[in-house]
């Protein structure tokens, strides 16, 4: 009797227990699903701006541009230069040559600064993806209503043109070539100085420091950097690469600057500031690559008698490349995807010309989003969503490989 | 024989001199240069320490500006003088208190629903897309707030309420971004626990929530704070969404619907152009990085002091 009594105090409430469990239990994958509508959403919305219809309206007809019956589009680059010195006003046209003489320009350049500065195809009204497919119709109506000179075209912002053009001020003609060669130089000069400094920095600790209060200082140092905020290493480089080492930066001791900049806001500058930014996520990931490597490999090393150095480069490192490489791969993509410390050090807004020193100007993929995020007119949003996919295909690939080098190379021990 | 075996014992004498450590340059070299890579962490924030600090003395004795009116005034304006760094302030705090409004409650759902309810399959698929998540640059947020969250809110809320640029939008957009960290370290924090706890509590009669809110969250409570410290961090530094959707100009307002500048966002518009050195726009910059900087490495260093000081060790 007793004992039934108490089983039964123990069920009583048993019934609204397990209800508010599921409850809960709900909330719980409701928070998820949540997280992962975000990402898909994040995702859709990107692609709904990259791709659409354009209405746009040309300021001169390409057809009264022909010359003996020749369409433009067919025309030799020495009659399109002539062309261009024809309906320029001559100081327009000195000023183009002086940014880069004709003679070495390609026609395909050529054509391009016709589009630009003669033909100059207005946008009238950008759609996305979204109504572009549901509502077609209602868009060709209200547009032959409204500007029934313009015509209307279902383009995609993102394409090889706009992957292999330089950057332009007219949201047709422009593309990403500058800021994917500015993204490159930059990231070179991140590795350059993160790569040794990170995996020495990070041998020091792991096979050499003695745990006392000086390394243990480094260490903690180390963990503080990695949570400084990115805008923080804008302002650092700013003071330290871009103005006290100018010199240096701008190439001005080595006798290589670069007449249009002649500061030291260069792709040097940028990429040594993001390198100053990955190098405690390097250094991290290193120690933890090396921490992995068995006591035993060294100890076996140091029994043939190898010495320390000896034991490092030949047996701590080789088995603990993969971990660091892909530690590396993980850093390089935060780098790239910088953008504020690169605002505040001072990315050129708009330069057309691909960086071809450490000392040139520059701007980066990131940059080029924000610019044209930033701008009010829904052509440059559409320009960006390409552009972000751009960056992102960028991004998946290094991530792809570094889950590729961790899958192949990993070892257990 | 007695000068048999002194010879012997001088000729071990030798062997051993030989094997004794002889001084290696190489090693030497290596070593120090190896030292050099491990310190070279130092001078950087000695670097951030030392040109912050500077240039914000150099702000702080420049005649326009005082530091009571810092604290007292409301309007932060470089071009007529006035430095009153609350506009500022209480733009970061909205969006910060905004993002941990959905990053704090969410993150932690998503910790326990994975450590404590999913399954590993389930597991190992949902933990890369939180990843990747976590991985995408902080300027395609910036998009996503400006083009995607902007608009819903003004869907939602009216356009006359909500302006195109807002705290609300970016707040929230930066929760989302902010969510994995939170995650991710409030998961490990929580699969620290060791199963004993877990099964005990079972053995007592606990429902699954039963032990997953009053047992295994408590446990890990420390791990879980500083997830939460260092999420508000980085909400803190947190600059392009803040830059492209919370909008360009200081404002002093609790109006999450209209736009306000935040330290960040006011730090990216001021250098954005040409800025010339030692003009008051140039060291009013560092002054607010060293603001910046001062508050997210307090916050990280507490953070960290709660790991090392509540963590429970289990054997």
């Amino acid at each position: 009797m007793k004992e039934k009594a108490i089983v039964q105090g123990f069920s009583d409430n048993l019934g609204a227990r397990n209800r508010k469990g599921t409850i809960w239990y709900v909330l719980f994958q409701a928070s998820t699903v949540i997280g992962i509508l975000a990402l898909i959403a994040l995702v859709l919305n990107i692609i709904n701006g990259a791709f659409g219809y354009v209405a746009y309206e040309a300021r001169v007809d390409p057809d009264t541009l022909a010359v003996d019956g020749i369409p433009l589009t067919d025309q030799s680059k020495e009659q399109l230069v002539a062309l261009l010195q024809s309906t320029l006003s001559s100081g327009a046209y000195t000023k183009l040559e002086n940014d880069k003489p004709f003679a070495e320009r390609s026609r395909e350049e050529v054509y391009q600064l016709i589009v630009e500065r003669i033909i100059r195809p207005e946008v009238v009204q950008v759609w996305n993806l979204w109504p572009s497919l549901t509502q077609a119709d209602e868009i060709r109506a209200t547009l032959a209503s409204e500007h029934p000179d313009a015509e209307l075209d279902f383009i995609s912002w993102l394409s090889k043109d706009f992957v292999t053009r330089p950057q332009t001020s007219e949201a047709f003609t422009a593309g990403v070539r500058t800021a994917i060669f500015g993204s490159l130089w930059t990231i070179l000069f991140t590795i350059l100085l993160a790569f040794p400094i990170g995996v020495g920095a990070a041998i020091y600790l792991e096979e050499y420091a003695s745990d006392n209060r000086f390394n243990r200082i480094i260490q903690t140092n180390i963990n503080n950097l990695a949570g400084v905020p990115s805008i923080i290493y804008g302002i650092l480089g700013l003071a330290i690469f871009v103005r006290t080492l100018e010199p240096l930066t701008s190439g001005e001791i080595f006798g290589l600057v670069d007449p249009t900049t002649a500061s030291g806001r260069t792709v040097l500058s940028a990429g040594l500031t993001l390198g100053l930014l990955v190098l405690p996520i390097i250094i991290i990931n290193a120690q933890e690559a090396i921490r992995a490597v068995p006591r035993s490999l060294r100890n076996a090393s140091f029994g043939v008698g190898a010495t320390k150095w000896q034991t490092v480069w030949s047996h701590v490192l080789p088995n603990a490349m993969p971990g660091i490489l892909t530690g590396t791969i993980l850093a390089i993509s935060r780098a790239i995807g910088e953008t504020a410390p690169l605002v505040v050090v001072g990315a050129s807004t708009a330069i057309s010309f691909d960086p071809n020193s450490p000392f040139s100007k520059f701007t980066t993929l990131p940059i080029q989003i924000y610019q044209w995020t930033s701008r009010p007119q829904d052509e440059f949003r559409s320009l960006a969503a390409a552009s972000i996919l751009v960056l992102l295909v960028l991004l998946l690939t290094l991530n792809a490989s570094a889950v590729l080098l961790r899958n192949r190379f990993s070892r257990r021990y | 024989m007695a000068g048999l075996s002194l010879e012997k014992t001088l000729e071990k004498k030798a062997s051993v001199s030989r094997l004794r450590r002889q001084p290696r340059w190489g090693e030497t070299i290596i070593q120090s240069l190896l030292f050099f890579s491990g310190f070279f962490s130092i001078f950087t924030t000695l670097g951030i320490v030392y040109e912050l600090g500077k240039e914000a003395l150099l702000f702080f004795q420049m005649p326009e500006v005082n530091l009571i009116d810092i604290f007292t005034k409301t309007k932060w304006q470089p071009h007529t003088g006035e430095f009153g760094i609350w506009p500022l302030f209480t733009a970061t705090m909205m969006t910060t208190t905004i993002a941990m409004l959905i990053a704090i409650p969410l993150g932690m759902a998503v910790a326990i629903y994975l450590s404590e309810y999913a399954k590993p399959r389930v597991r190992t698929t949902l933990k890369p897309i939180l990843e990747v998540l976590a991985g995408i640059p902080t300027i395609v947020y910036g998009y996503f707030a400006l083009t995607f969250m902007t608009p819903l809110l003004r869907e939602v809320f009216g356009r006359d309420l909500v302006q195109i640029y807002n705290t609300a939008s970016a707040g929230l957009v930066m929760g989302i971004l902010i969510l994995p960290l939170i995650t991710s370290m409030t998961e490990d924090a929580l699969s620290a626990v060791p199963r004993s706890l877990r099964e005990a509590a079972y053995g007592m009669g606990a429902t699954k929530l039963e032990v997953a809110l009053q047992i295994v969250v408590p446990a890990a409570l420390s791990g879980i704070a500083a997830a939460i410290i260092v999420g508000i961090s980085r909400a803190i530094g947190e600059t392009m969404i803040v830059a492209v959707a919370a909008g360009a100009g200081p404002n002093l307002t609790l109006n999450p619907f209209e736009g306000a500048e935040t330290l960040t966002g006011h730090i990216v518009r001021i250098s954005g152009g040409d800025l010339s050195y030692d003009s008051i726009d140039y060291n009013s910059i560092f002054a607010l990085g060293l603001f910046l900087f001062i508050v997210t490495l307090t916050l990280n260093i507490i953070s960290q002091a709660i790991v090392r000081r509540f963590r429970e060790v289990y054997e």
